[in-house]
């Protein structure tokens, strides 16, 4: 695979953001490498969202530092995130039902042969990419011409999965992926998830679901009342544990050093 | 890496061979996407009906032919734009007056100012286009809908089209380029010729795109069903021609709308611009969201629709022969909707193909026509023609509860 990154792809320290009188993020903290999957979990109201929209660029922070690759950046905008490689998938899918699959994994970007105005949709190379990036990443579905809306919830969350990564995306963001899924629908999302993680991509998940967290994440990061309580190895942790960070019954625990699955060394230093 | 894909059951381009044709043609039409299917079914029933029971057959002799397609080609263009505004999602109650304001506006500039036919015809445009203009920049800036916006125009428009005429009344057109419009045909070889393009066109179209895809290691249909579509499609026309022929021969009005529908369609199925009207239509936060400009394809659209309207109109007015103060204020707004509707375009937008003009305005023309001459009253013609319509939107309706479904 890729060359393994000594740095993480992503990471924020000492995040702050409110909006008016809320504070919705403090201080908080977040990485994630190439080749591993990271869950963000939390309560109702422990700025999963708000944490999200900062990746993602449409919330400015106020405070703190994110470094992409070990470089600091700005995120000022949708497009800055975007051109770093940062990839969202939203609950809603944002998927055209009335096009097909491969309509709308390249919607707003299709390819066109010709120039100017002559240019018309280079439907075939389209197609192509779409089956290749599909069977890659083991999507099934009818047809690449099938029309979103005769696909299945898990269906469609993997079209706009594979949407997210037909872009030399590193990071891919999902947003309740598992949400309204029923139980095999959900194991293709997950089983999708992993693949994207053995491409190497950096996986953030949010998820209400600590059953598909712990199935698939390898480190997960607990938000309570927009405070960083933690980052856990999954393996080390159990679901009793996690929901006690979650809902303050455990008190802030040791914050373990968020170490990257591929490196052993920890990467954050309090602040310089 | 190898330059084709080979199939894989799991996941699929389409698949090859007849076989895989008549697969997915099953599964399309399961899944409730009849496409053209239920509007050719009804236009053959159509002619059926009144083939048999018109006096002396007179439906579907050539003469009655050539009035048909006259009589088509007017509100057919019209309904051209309402395709565009309906797979929008939008609205445009404003077609029938504008067209009616177009020509008044191209007839007192020809009749009144003196302006030469065809600088009168690009006036008569340009007013559509300033007309679009403005119905798109009141819907995108102001984020009213559309229906309101061009309800508006439809009462405005149609105070300026009484002040364009002002105490005229009717105008009648005699300038040669205008009356030519609609009293231009094409017989013997011209009339084939034309025909033999089309067709030429067509067969290209589908011979180059099944090329295309066998190079790029695609499934595509076989080639004789290609073959058997084109033949089908040519023969159509040769023996429409033909008959046209018997008479006055091809309309230079029909040869328009055939042609502005295969140059639109081209435009809608094949190019950037109309894969946005269809995201647009079909899901307008996501089109958005993909860096789509949403309020420029809006506002486009709008000038299109309205762009058909007006040439529409001057089409109609060179049919009649004048303008008068109930120009565009008939049938032409219901009518257009109408057809694009029975044609298979969705009022909740993102559905539909330009050829569903062509189709629905075949449909309400000919049931309109063929009722004239079994000389049914004007309310049975209403209420026919309302019930047509309505059946078409309830195939359509039930074809979507399949479609939902058949979800797997």
């Amino acid at each position: 695979m890729a060359e393994q990154q000594p740095v993480p792809l992503l990471e924020l320290r000492g995040i702050d953001k409110s909006f008016g009188a809320v504070q919705a993020l403090k201080d908080v903290q977040f990485d994630v490498s190439a080749g591993e999957v990271v869950a963000l979990v939390g309560d109702n109201g422990a700025g999963k969202s708000t944490l999200i929209k900062v990746i993602a660029g449409i919330h400015p922070i106020d405070a703190g530092t994110i470094l992409w690759e070990g470089r600091p950046v700005s995120l000022n905008g949708p497009k800055d995130a975007s051109a770093l490689g940062i990839a969202t998938v939203y609950q809603d899918l944002a998927l055209c039902d009335n096009l097909d699959v491969v309509a709308n994994l390249f919607l707003g970007r299709e390819t066109t042969a010709g120039l100017g105005p002559a240019a018309v949709l280079d439907e075939v190379s389209m197609e192509r990419r779409a089956i290749e990036t599909l069977r890659r990443l083991s999507v099934k579905i009818p047809s690449v011409r099938t029309p979103i809306a005769a696909l299945s919830g898990g269906q469609r969350q993997s079209v706009a999965v594979a949407r997210s990564v037909l872009w030399q995306n590193k990071v891919v963001l999902l947003d309740e992926p598992t949400a309204a899924l029923g139980v095999a629908q959900t194991k293709e999302v997950l089983d999708l998830v992993r693949r994207l993680r053995d491409a190497g991509h950096g996986v953030v998940i949010i998820s209400h679901n600590l059953a598909d967290v712990f199935e698939v994440a390898d480190r997960i990061t607990v938000l309570r009342l927009g405070r960083y309580v933690g980052t856990f190895e999954a393996a080390t942790v159990d679901h009793e544990e996690i929901v006690g960070y979650m809902t303050g019954a455990l008190a802030t625990a040791a914050t373990t050093t968020p170490t990257g699955s591929a490196t052993s060394a920890p990467t954050t230093e309090p602040s310089t | 890496m190898t330059s084709t894909l080979e199939h894989d059951p799991r996941v699929l381009g389409e698949e090859p061979g007849f076989g895989g044709v008549a697969r997915g043609t099953l599964r399309r039409l399961r899944s409730g996407d009849l496409g053209q299917l239920p509007v050719v079914l009804g236009i053959i029933a159509i002619w059926t009906i009144f083939g048999l029971t018109t006096p002396n057959h007179s439906f579907i002799n050539p003469g009655n032919l050539v009035n048909l397609s006259l009589q088509m080609a007017a509100i057919g263009t019209i309904a051209v734009g309402v395709v565009f505004v309906l797979l929008l999602g939008e609205i445009d109650l404003t077609v029938g007056v504008v067209s009616g304001l177009a020509a008044a506006v191209m007839a007192v500039a020809n009749t009144k100012a003196g302006l030469p036919g065809p600088a009168a015809v690009g006036l008569g445009l340009l007013v559509g286009v300033a007309i679009g203009l403005i119905h798109g920049f009141w819907t995108t800036r102001f984020r009213i809908p559309s229906f309101v916006v061009t309800l508006a125009g439809l009462i405005g428009w149609q105070g300026a089209l009484l002040f364009v005429l002002g105490d005229t009344g009717t105008i009648n057109m005699t300038d040669g380029f205008v009356v030519g419009l609609a009293g231009t045909f094409f017989k013997g070889i011209l009339g084939y010729g034309i025909g033999a393009l089309f067709v030429l066109y067509l067969a290209v179209a589908g011979i180059v795109g099944r090329r295309r895809r066998l190079k790029g290691g695609l499934a595509a249909a076989p080639a004789a069903l290609v073959w058997t579509r084109v033949i089908i499609i040519g023969l159509c026309t040769a023996a429409a021609i033909f008959y046209l022929d018997r008479e006055r021969g091809l309309p230079l009005s029909l040869v328009f709308l055939v042609g502005l529908v295969v140059v639109m369609d081209y435009i809608v199925s094949r190019t950037r611009f109309g894969r946005m009207i269809y995201a647009v239509g079909g899901n307008a936060e996501a089109a958005l969201r993909s860096g789509i400009p949403v309020d420029r394809v809006r506002l486009a659209v709008f000038v299109l629709a309205s762009l058909f309207a007006a040439w529409g109109g001057m089409l109609a007015a060179s049919r009649l022969l004048a303008v008068n103060q109930s120009s565009g204020s008939g049938v032409e707004l219901l009518n257009s909707i109408a057809a694009a509707v029975i044609g298979g375009a969705s009022l909740f937008g993102g559905r539909g193909t330009i050829w569903a003009a062509l189709l629905g305005i075949l449909v309400i023309q000919s049931i309109s026509n063929g009722m004239d001459l079994l000389a049914f009253p004007s309310p049975v013609k209403l209420m026919v023609t309302g019930a047509v319509l309505l059946a078409a939107v309830t195939i359509d309706a039930l074809a979507r509860r399949g479609r939902a479904s058949t979800g797997r």
